[in-house]
Formats: structure tokens, C-alpha cells, sequence
């Protein structure tokens, strides 16, 4: 059974196939797994036990009688607590929305159910996304399964960490800064943000609409395709939805291949400000990518230099604006204060007892960034830079065919680290946020250690070639892991001693 | 820019529906001079010339048929409330001493 749990999605969807493990022993497996490590990581805030062992007995139950099924019937997978399912409870790592239940479920959602994929339950997070080492969840931190006392990133801490613990094969993330692929570079897994729009976000709480992307978690690129391949393609139910086929991801990452390929690196993202761990793996890919056959350039993206700055005016902005709905009437937490109270002052109180320090804090200072006589300074002049910054992507893309860049400047930091520093947390996501900034794919793949903790290494590609990124994401995973002689989770240690 | 106070965050706080303390106004001033003084050089940035982006990829037009699809039930949309009565969501007085 402890073998079951190392396997990739792709492998255990072969041996399912093939009748060699049912597919109620694979989740029987990982949840397991959960009971035994997830005391010391905390990676889930809510287990689906009953169900994803009744939607695995169903998959066992049609594969006895032939029918078909789709090709990752059975294998489990861990969703992200800031998407809604019906029949487990959805928090968004908030207390306001403690003991909530979704009356509908997200589009991806009803598609894992589709597929007949097992959801093994949901992963903890920031509270509403809004953080990047998921200590501001309201239900206590999520720890890095390479050194627990340290952080898994964020705001899709739990849901890395569960993939990265072997706790579940696959997960949902999103991603509004980097959220999918901050946590994956630090945990030493596979993270995709697709094209706006590719995916559906339909019951995705949202956190700011203009650059929230749902996408696939993973151990392996493959797996992340597969995944991809499931949950995208046009949705009606959201109106930003492209109406573009999904695309052939599932067989660039089958087919992984640099040969030829121009990949650009981008100046700004690199360098100064960069540990000096993560910038030797990152040139060693570039060696590695050389070798097999890449053409490496160097682009300039001199406009990414306001894309932090611009990133927390756009980003609280839109998150004051999605969060006014937690008000105590339509759902979640109602905090009456004594005496006869108008709704005002519930209001007030409940969203005060709710909502976190780092909540609150976007959501005032986006308040500020929207009010009468600062909108043009400050909401207008992001929306400018996000202009500048597609410009200087869509320049970058006319040298090269995907960019590359280290995901992160640094390793995993410590729990409490940067709880007092909120800028300093914020840096972490300075090369993930420019692809949100322009709506375009990104991918985070594991890059080897630096002092003994994962480094990401991060593709992205011009908006709707997500595939491109699968093609250069599996060849560099190919050519690292012949170098590991395996996969980097390999190396991570053992998971002991429960907090 | 202007330098954010105590009295601002108030303010803010008040537009934003969040009762705050007099240490946590004080507080998040500090915290948001601090963030507001860092992403200043924005609004330097780009020249009037430069057009707004909204949306990253923008689609326009996007409409469906008007025909009812699936909804959710009274009792459905009422499940998450924290009170309700017949059939609708329950709120506090909205005026003071009424």
C-alpha cells in the first residue's frame, strides 16, 4: 500500500486500468496517508472520506462490468478550499465562512465528478487566497513537508504540501499572484497557472476577478496535463471563459522537447535579489536546456519593475470590492452586537470577527486605492503598467518561444518569518505576478535544492499556448531527472514527528 | 501621495464595514504607509498615451440565450444564510429605532 501513494496520477490510472489495484485501494491508500501525516502537516482542512470511497467503489463497480470509463476514473484528488463543492463544507481559510456549505458546485468540480475522480477533501490556504506561505489561514498553518518548520508558500500551501507529501497524487490550486506556482516551486512540485480564461472560475471564490486562474497541482508534468486536460475548455456559466479548445497538453508533455526551441531569459527576473542557491540551479538548467538542443536568449522586460507596486493596487482594489458580500445576511458568520443593533453595525462587527489581519488590510487599502480622489493615481496608473507589462511580454514572445525564470528569489522561509513584514512577503511572488498581470500560462517545475529545499524553475508562454509550456516543462524534467537519477521527491525526508 | 493616519484608515474602515480598535487603526496606518510608499512609483510609471488594461484577455459580447437554465431552489439559496423567514433572508433593523 505505501507504494501506492509514491505513484503518479498517470501511472496509478494504468494500473486501475489494468485491474492490478482497485480503486477503492488507491484511495483507501492516500487517505491513510492523510490520517498518518497530515497531525504534523496540516495540508487539509476537511476530509471526504464517505464520499471519495463511495465515488471509488462506483469506479470499481462499472470496471467490473466493462462500461467505459474515463482514463483517471479512481485516482484521487485534494481540491483547494477557496473552490465550492456541495456536500463538504468550504471555508476559504476564513472564519466568516466557518461551516458553510455550497448549495452548487464549481465547474471543475462538477468535471472531476464527471471523470469520476475520488475528491479526498479540501486543502487549507491564506485566508480568501491572500497571503504566499499559508499562515494566514484562520485554521492554523500548513508546514512544509521538506522541513515542517517552515512554510509550504502560498496561498495553495495546503494543497502543495498535500501533493508533495504523497497525500493525494493531484490537486486543484489557484492562482491570482502565483498561488499555484510559488507553493510548487517550494515543495519541490509541479504548479500550472493557465491562460485567463482557460480554465473555468466558476465557483471559485473569488479574490480579484481580472487575474484569478484555476489550475492543476501535480508531481510530474504529465500529470499536471492530465489534469489540465480535464478541468479546461469553455464554460458557459463564466462569462471570461475562452471558447478555445483546450489543446493537445496531454501529448506535448509526452512529447518533451527543446530542440530548437528559443527560450528567452528575462532579465529582470534574476540576479540581484536572488539567492545564490537558487540562481546556481537556475543556470544549470540553462545549461542542461542548452545541451539538448535549446536556443537560450536573453529579453528585457524593463516594465517589470512596477509589477509588484501595480499588482497591490489592481489586486486589493478588486478583493475590497468580491469580499463586500461576506455582510452576515446571505451566508456564513452573523456577529450581533449587544442592544438593538442595525444592520450597519452588524455589519461592521461581523466582518471585524470574520476576517483576518491580512484580509483586512487589502481590503482597506484597496478601499483607499478606489476612493474619490485616488482612482486615477492609483487604480488607473496599475491598469496603465498592466498595458506596459503586456507590451513588454509581447516583445519578449517576438525573440523567443517561451521565457524562463527562477519561479521564486528564494527557498521556502520559516513559519513566522515574514508575519510582522507584509512586504516582504509580497516580494516572494515578484516573477510569478507578471504572467497574471498579462493573463498568460505559467508553469513551475521542480529545479533541484539549495541547501537542502526545493527551487522552482518557471516557463511561461504567450497567452493560449499552454502546451508549450508542457513541451519545455517535461523535456527539462526528463533531463533533471536523469541527472537526480529520479524524481527530486526522492529526496525528501521523512515525514515525523505530529504537531 | 498623500501619507495615510489614524484618521484615514477610520475612515476607510467605515466605508469598508469593519469596526476597528483604536490600536489596530493604529497599526494598519503604519502598515499601509508603508505598502502605499512602496508602490507609489506606479502612478510615474506610464504616460497619458498609455491605454488602461481591465482585463487581461478581453472578450466582449458574451451572452446567452434567454431561456431559464438551472437555478438554485428558495431553500438552496436560503441554506448558508445565519436566519431567514418565508422563503427570504432575514436582516436587522436597517434604521436606527425602528
Amino acid at each position: 500500500m505505501a507504494e501506492l501513494i509514491r505513484l503518479s496520477a498517470a501511472v496509478l490510472a494504468e494500473k486501475l486500468a489494468a485491474g492490478e489495484v482497485s480503486a477503492v485501494e488507491a484511495t483507501q491508500a492516500h487517505l491513510d496517508r492523510i490520517e498518518e501525516v497530515d497531525g504534523a502537516i496540516n495540508a487539509f482542512l476537511h476530509v471526504n472520506t464517505a464520499e471519495a470511497l463511495l465515488v471509488a467503489a462506483d469506479v470499481d463497480k462499472t470496471r467490473s462490468t466493462g462500461d467505459a470509463l474515463h482514463p483517471l476514473a479512481g485516482v484521487p484528488i485534494a481540491v483547494k478550499d477557496l473552490i465550492v463543492t456541495k456536500g463538504q463544507p468550504t471555508t476559504a481559510g476564513s472564519k466568516i465562512l466557518e461551516g458553510w456549505h455550497s448549495p452548487y458546485d464549481a465547474t471543475v468540480v462538477s468535471r472531476l465528478r464527471a471523470a469520476k475522480m475520488p475528491i479526498l477533501g479540501k486543502t487549507n490556504l491564506d485566508e480568501f487566497a491572500m497571503g504566499s506561505s499559508t499562515e494566514h489561514s484562520a485554521y492554523g498553518p500548513t508546514r512544509n513537508p521538506w522541513d515542517l518548520d517552515r512554510v509550504p508558500g502560498g496561498s495553495g500551501g495546503g494543497s502543495a504540501a498535500a501533493v508533495a507529501a504523497f497525500e493525494a497524487p493531484l490537486a486543484l490550486g489557484t492562482d491570482t499572484g502565483g498561488s499555484i506556482r510559488q507553493p510548487g516551486a517550494v515543495t519541490g512540485t509541479v504548479g500550472v497557472k493557465p491562460t485567463y480564461g482557460g480554465v473555468s472560475r466558476y465557483g471559485a471564490i473569488a479574490m480579484a476577478s481580472s487575474l484569478d486562474q484555476i489550475g492543476p497541482v501535480s508531481r510530474t508534468v504529465l500529470d499536471a496535463a492530465l489534469l489540465h486536460e480535464i478541468i479546461g475548455g469553455h464554460d458557459p456559466h463564466d462569462s471570461t471563459s475562452l471558447t478555445d479548445p483546450v489543446g493537445a497538453l496531454v501529448e506535448a508533455a509526452r512529447n518533451g522537447d527543446v530542440e530548437g526551441m528559443k527560450i528567452g531569459i528575462i532579465k529582470e527576473l534574476h540576479g540581484e535579489g536572488y539567492q545564490a542557491g537558487v540562481e546556481h540551479r537556475f543556470n544549470e538548467a540553462l545549461d542542461l536546456l542548452r545541451t539538448a538542443g535549446a536556443e537560450i536568449v536573453e529579453v528585457s522586460c524593463p516594465n517589470f519593475k512596477y509589477a509588484l507596486g501595480a499588482y497591490y493596487l489592481i489586486m486589493p482594489s478588486e478583493a475590497s470590492s468580491n469580499l463586500a458580500k461576506y455582510d452576515g445576511v446571505r451566508f456564513g458568520l452573523r456577529v450581533v452586537p449587544d442592544g438593538a443593533p442595525t444592520i450597519e453595525r452588524v455589519m461592521g462587527a461581523t466582518r471585524a470577527a470574520g476576517f483576518g489581519d491580512e484580509v483586512k488590510r487589502r481590503i482597506i487599502l484597496g478601499t483607499y486605492a478606489l476612493s474619490a480622489g485616488y482612482y486615477d493615481a492609483y487604480y488607473g496608473s496599475a491598469q496603465k503598467v498592466r498595458t506596459l507589462i503586456q507590451r513588454d511580454f509581447d516583445a519578449a514572445f517576438g525573440q523567443a518561444d517561451v521565457l524562463i525564470s527562477p519561479t521564486t528569489p528564494t527557498t521556502a522561509f520559516k513559519l513566522g518569518e515574514k508575519l510582522d513584514d507584509p512586504l516582504a512577503m509580497y516580494l516572494n511572488d515578484v516573477a510569478t505576478i507578471p504572467a497574471n498581470m498579462a493573463g498568460i500560462p505559467g508553469i513551475s517545475i521542480p529545479g533541484g535544492l539549495a541547501d537542502g529545499l526545493p527551487v522552482g524553475i518557471q516557463f511561461l508562454a504567450p497567452a493560449r499556448q499552454d502546451a508549450r509550456l508542457y513541451r519545455a516543462g517535461a523535456a527539462l524534467e526528463s533531463l533533471l531527472e536523469g541527472q537526480w537519477g529520479g524524481p527530486l521527491l526522492a529526496q525528501a525526508p521523512e515525514i515525523v514527528g505530529v504537531k | 501621495m498623500p501619507e495615510i493616519n489614524r484618521e484615514d484608515v477610520a475612515h476607510l474602515a467605515r466605508l469598508a464595514h469593519i469596526d476597528m480598535s483604536t490600536e489596530e487603526l493604529d497599526r494598519m496606518a503604519g502598515e499601509l504607509a508603508v505598502i502605499v510608499d512602496s508602490i507609489k512609483t506606479v502612478s510615474e510609471a506610464a504616460g497619458d498615451d498609455v491605454p488602461a488594461t481591465s482585463h487581461p484577455i478581453p472578450l466582449s459580447n458574451v451572452y446567452r440565450e434567454d431561456v431559464v437554465g438551472e437555478t438554485l431552489t428558495n431553500e438552496e439559496a436560503l441554506s448558508g444564510a445565519p436566519d431567514n423567514a418565508d422563503g427570504r433572508f432575514k436582516v436587522p433593523a436597517i434604521l436606527d429605532g425602528e
